[in-house]
């Protein structure tokens, strides 16, 4: 699976405004809201399951980015938006250190195949230093985008 | 101490594959060994106390992986991982019959 397969690009956030963890997946969630991708009325919903997921488990994994996720009916194909802080964001981390990169998934709940898929390509991609370096050197949506759709031509990017 | 080695097939028998949090399982048990532990899907391997790289198999239900430990503990990490993966699946709904 691509980047451009479920990464919703005008859900691209260069700048998150929240420094903490709730919040920033409110704005992303809010982001994809707003690009039509999670039906209506299910803001809230998604949101308060990404925190109950985030309060089981981090999806912070350390080396600065995290990976909140939920399954939800909301959805019939995986969606993604992509967040990036300059300030860091505490996301009780399992190395206790800021995040900075943030990659917000929401796939259906019938699909587990998809969601495995996804989280391959997202985890494929941020476990190589280049790319997140790239990924917070980039200051706009657009050098976002780019840099996904790059590494999706280039494998070990 | 010998460097021991023991490896095996585990086969992820719960619906939802091997997602993060059973993922995260997996390094937690792998991780109290000294063994040095990988974990092979397709010719790909990948180191068993990663959480990212775990998370990387994408091992849907059905998979078939082969977990090698090397190192004094191996058996012991062997038989808790596959206690792990194929008999508790992770505390998980199994999925269908083959």
């Amino acid at each position: 699976m691509n980047f451009a397969d479920f990464v919703c690009f005008e859900s691209i956030i260069s700048d998150l405004e929240s420094s903490d963890r709730d919040g920033a997946i409110a704005e992303l969630v809010a982001s994809l809201d707003k690009a039509g991708k999670i039906g209506s009325n299910n803001n809230q919903k998604i949101i308060k399951a990404i925190i109950k997921r985030e309060n089981e488990a981090s999806t912070g994994m350390g080396k600065g980015v995290a990976v909140p996720h939920v399954k939800h009916d909301a959805v019939d194909k995986v969606v993604a938006a992509v967040g990036q802080s300059s300030k860091g964001i505490d996301f009780r981390s399992l190395d206790k250190q800021p995040v900075y990169s943030v990659v917000l998934l929401i796939s259906p709940k019938n699909a587990p195949d998809k969601h495995l898929e996804a989280m391959e390509k997202v985890f494929k991609h941020l476990q190589q230093e280049k790319f997140r370096k790239f990924l917070r050197q980039a200051r706009t949506a657009e050098e976002i985008k780019d840099l996904l759709f790059e590494a999706d031509e280039k494998p070990f990017l | 101490m010998g460097e021991l080695v023991c490896q095996a097939e585990l086969t992820i028998k719960n619906a939802e594959g091997l997602h993060m949090r059973p993922a995260m399982q997996f390094v937690d048990v792998a991780s109290r060994y000294r063994s040095k532990i990988t974990v092979t899907k397709n010719e790909f391997e990948v180191d068993g106390k990663s959480i990212m790289q775990v998370s990387m198999l994408a091992a849907s239900y059905g998979t078939k992986l082969l977990v090698k430990a090397t190192g004094p503990d191996a058996h012991k990490a062997i038989d808790e991982l596959r206690d792990l993966v194929e008999v508790k699946m992770f505390n998980e709904t199994p999925g269908p019959p083959e």
